[in-house]
């Protein structure tokens, strides 16, 4: 494998993260039954304070740490007008986004364009050195090899354990958990603050590691944290297939990124290009839906019907029924 | 374990939904709640299994005081509530609906719960794969389940809210025994029903419930006079049966097909008469309701024709099927049939066809009373949808449509509804067929569609049968060829 091909797979590694990050924490959100759709603004505020604080503090943890507390704030704000004042969670959300971008932008001002702090790679030693793998999967900062271990974690926690459990039943059924003796409201509350913290998390991760810097709206942040989103509906709110979702979005940013160099094709439709290619992967997914398809399905011969009708149904995802619902008992 | 209930009041709003109740349950006993729609059965069930708070009044079990705060007190202290809808989580695994009610450490323990759930259902004769996952289950199925699971929780007091709505007639039966069996190993059943004869057949002793409170309690030998003298205050009778068919055809079906993912059925073809009432008997889940929908254009047949008046309507729209006077009731009042939030009136508007922009509210208002008191809903013009009892919604369906019509389709029209509701109900659809309409209509009700049926289709596993003469048919007969026998 050449040189440039092992950059951009490593490249899809390291892009991937803050993504990662922010869909799963969304995910965990959206599974105890609550959108929050502040996510994009969340980022960018994030990344922001995130490289203020570390820069003024020379300390990149208390950067990070920020970051997560204002995510946290945030999804506060968000769990308190939906949770306990059962108020649109939509609009909440849509207000919250536009606000936390503005204050960003407004509050980072003076910090445009400065030189800051970032977090150098680390490589790890011996596994570095393997072919291929090493150079893909190994030569990045600790983050990288975090996400890695947080996605494996993610997926165990949903899946394996009892609390788990608990909160994909609070999504699906607030009323037969609460039956089962869950406190649901507390639950929603827990999540969606953890989950804000996560993805408080990825604003420093893009302006302390991933793309170093702030530089107000040229920092390039603007529209990620609405992919994110995308990605965990995509992603079928499972997180191994929300990361799976990660790492094509970076892929399509990466190949965006090679191609500029190697060809003629012109910039503007290499950065645009990866959201209308995730607006179709979508509508792929969730094809096994419509009317029209299940028609065509049964004028097909019996084998090939039977081998497509299985993908697509794979393929087919469904929200948590009590997502945006909330819960009264009476 | 003894129950005793001491001067239970609950209010909502203005309503006394529980009036004063008093009631004593002794162990291994089924004990019956009877009453019609609204007569606070489920308030008090749900009171007592920790749902909702009374709001005065004592619980005694076993002669000690209790407080029941929430359904997790309720099962610590042995009760357990199945309810009408059965509380499970449709997504996932039966084994996944148990564990979720567990207390214990982070990690799962499935494979000794699997066992278990296996050797509980061994026990009672049931048939549950706790790989199976619960939406693929009937709802019969999914009763069990949580029949097996409050027992696995160690629940002594099982109360059933209506449980015998939208199960088979076989699975009713199955539920009976396993209920009867249960009292013998000393656990006190609660069975809250408004259906005379399932109670009749399976309790020990009825408390008839009208109006918030306790109007009676009987003992076998029951008398069906004296329970509908208790439960409404008045007699009812069920009419003759009577036919209003004439030799016209409305509409004829040609080697019809149509599918869906679990589904296909194929070759079906009939003629349906003006006049004519079509009852389509079946387990739920086995194509009546894609029949139904096909015939009311919403879903399109994969082939074959659908002939009104010699012009083929498949693969037509919703609104071509609307034209020719077909008209589809659903069976989920509130999600398909109407819209909450908006008020009797306003689904008048919706319904009636107006071509002008503005509204006339007026006229409207005039419409809608008139109708209100025609199909005698109790309810105001500016009542919303959802503030009206079960009852009352399935007449405003009704009341909503349209004058002239050539087939009414009916998805479990009286599911859910008393005696006297039922009867109404059936008696408004009667004089429609003398005014020429035909209906087709799906029940899980074998009686009922024997009742008022001319001719019955079965359906089983894909397949559908010939026409049956309702007149030479019996519940036995159907029985047997909805599980499957005699094809």
């Amino acid at each position: 494998m050449d040189n440039t091909t092992l950059t951009t797979l490593a490249g899809i590694m390291e892009y991937a993260v803050p993504i990662l990050f922010a869909a799963i924490g969304e995910n965990f959100i959206e599974k105890s039954g609550i959108t929050n759709l502040s996510v994009n603004g969340t980022i960018l505020l994030t990344a922001m304070a995130g490289f203020v604080v570390a820069l003024n503090t020379s300390s990149l943890l208390l950067g990070f740490l920020i970051g997560a507390l204002i995510g946290m704030a945030v999804a506060a704000v968000v769990a308190f007008s939906s949770i306990t004042l059962k108020q649109s969670q939509v609009a909440i959300g849509f207000i919250l986004a536009t606000l936390c971008r503005d204050l960003a932008y407004f509050l980072g001002a003076p910090y445009n364009n400065k030189p800051g702090i970032f977090l150098t790679k680390t490589p790890i030693d011996f596994l570095v050195d393997i072919p291929v793998i090493g150079p893909i999967f190994f030569n990045h900062h600790v983050l990288v090899y975090a996400s890695y271990l947080f996605i494996i974690l993610a997926y165990v926690y949903l899946y394996k354990t009892r609390p788990g459990l608990q909160l994909q039943g609070i999504g699906e059924r607030p009323a037969a958990a609460y039956n089962r003796g869950v406190n649901v409201n507390f639950q929603r509350y827990m999540y969606t603050l953890v989950g804000g913290a996560l993805i408080g998390l990825a604003g420093p991760m893009y302006s302390l590691a991933v793309k170093i810097g702030w530089s107000g709206q040229l920092s390039g942040l603007d529209g990620v944290g609405w992919i994110a989103l995308a990605i965990t509906i995509f992603g079928g709110w499972h997180p191994l297939r929300v990361a799976f979702g990660a790492y094509f979005f970076a892929g399509l940013q990466q190949l965006g990124i090679t191609l500029q160099s190697n060809t003629n094709i012109p910039i503007q439709i290499l950065q645009a290009a990866p959201f209308p290619l995730m607006i179709f992967t979508l509508l792929l997914v969730n094809i096994g839906r419509a009317e029209w398809v299940e028609r065509e399905l049964a004028a097909m011969p019996e084998k090939p019907r039977l081998i497509v009708s299985k993908i697509l149904r794979m393929l087919r995802t469904s929200p948590p029924a009590s997502l945006g619902i909330p819960f009264e008992r009476e | 374990m003894n129950i005793e209930l001491r001067n239970i009041h609950k209010w909502f709003g203005k309503v006394h939904a529980n009036d004063d109740i008093s009631l004593k349950i002794t162990s291994g006993t089924i004990q019956g709640i009877l009453g019609e729609n609204g007569a606070g059965k489920s308030t008090l069930m749900k009171i007592l299994s920790g749902f909702i708070h009374a709001d005065s009044g004592e619980i005694l079990l076993d002669g000690n005081l209790v407080k029941i705060k929430s359904p997790d007190d309720a099962i610590r202290l042995g009760i357990g509530m199945l309810h009408q809808d059965p509380l499970d989580f449709p997504p996932m695994r039966v084994i996944d609906n148990f564990l979720l009610g567990q207390h214990g450490g982070l990690f799962l323990n499935r494979t000794q719960v699997e066992k278990q759930i296996q050797e509980l259902s061994q026990k009672f004769g049931f048939q549950i794969n706790p790989d199976a996952y619960v939406e693929t289950l009937t709802v019969g199925e999914r009763q069990q389940l949580e029949i097996l699971r409050l027992l696995w929780m160690g629940v002594r007091i099982l109360i059933l809210d209506e449980p015998t709505t939208g199960i088979s007639a076989n699975q009713k039966e199955k539920l009976f025994a396993t209920l009867v069996t249960l009292a013998k190993q000393d656990l006190t059943v609660i069975f809250v029903s408004h259906k005379l004869e399932d109670v009749q057949g399976l309790c020990d002793r009825v408390a008839v419930f009208r109006q918030g409170k306790v109007a009676g309690e009987l003992t076998p030998p029951y008398n069906t006079d004296e329970f509908i003298q208790l439960m409404f205050d008045k007699e009812i009778k069920i009419g003759a049966k009577t036919t209003a068919c004439r030799p016209e055809p409305l509409l004829r079906l040609e080697n019809i097909g149509i599918e869906d993912y679990r589904l296909r059925l194929r070759n079906i073809n009939l003629t349906l008469y003006r006049g004519e009432i079509l009852g389509l008997a079946g387990m739920e889940g086995s194509g009546q309701k894609l029949f139904l929908q096909m015939l009311a254009g919403i879903k399109r047949p994969v082939c074959g024709k659908i002939m009104i008046n010699d012009v083929n309507y498949a693969g037509k729209r919703y609104e071509n099927f609307l034209k020719a006077g077909i008209s589809y009731i659903p069976a989920s009042r509130m999600e398909e049939g109407l819209i909450p939030g908006l008020t009797l009136t306003e689904h008048f508007i919706l319904s009636e066809e107006h071509n002008e922009l503005l509204i006339s509210q007026k006229e409207a208002l005039n419409l809608t009373q008139s109708r209100i008191n025609d199909f005698r809903i109790k309810g105001v013009p500016y009542s919303k949808v959802e503030q009206l009892s079960g009852g009352n919604q399935q007449r405003a369906l009704l009341a909503l449509m349209r004058e002239k019509l050539n087939l009414i389709l009916m998805e479990h029209p009286t599911r859910g509804l008393d005696i006297e509701s039922s009867i109404w109900i059936w008696k408004k659809m009667k004089e429609r067929c003398a005014d020429c309409t035909s209906i087709v209509f799906i029940s899980a009700d074998l009686e009922e569609i024997i009742q008022y049926s001319d001719r019955i289709l079965v359906f089983f596993g894909g397949m559908v049968s010939e026409p049956i003469d309702a007149n030479t048919t019996s519940v036995d007969e159907l029985g047997q060829l909805i599980g499957g026998i005699g094809w």
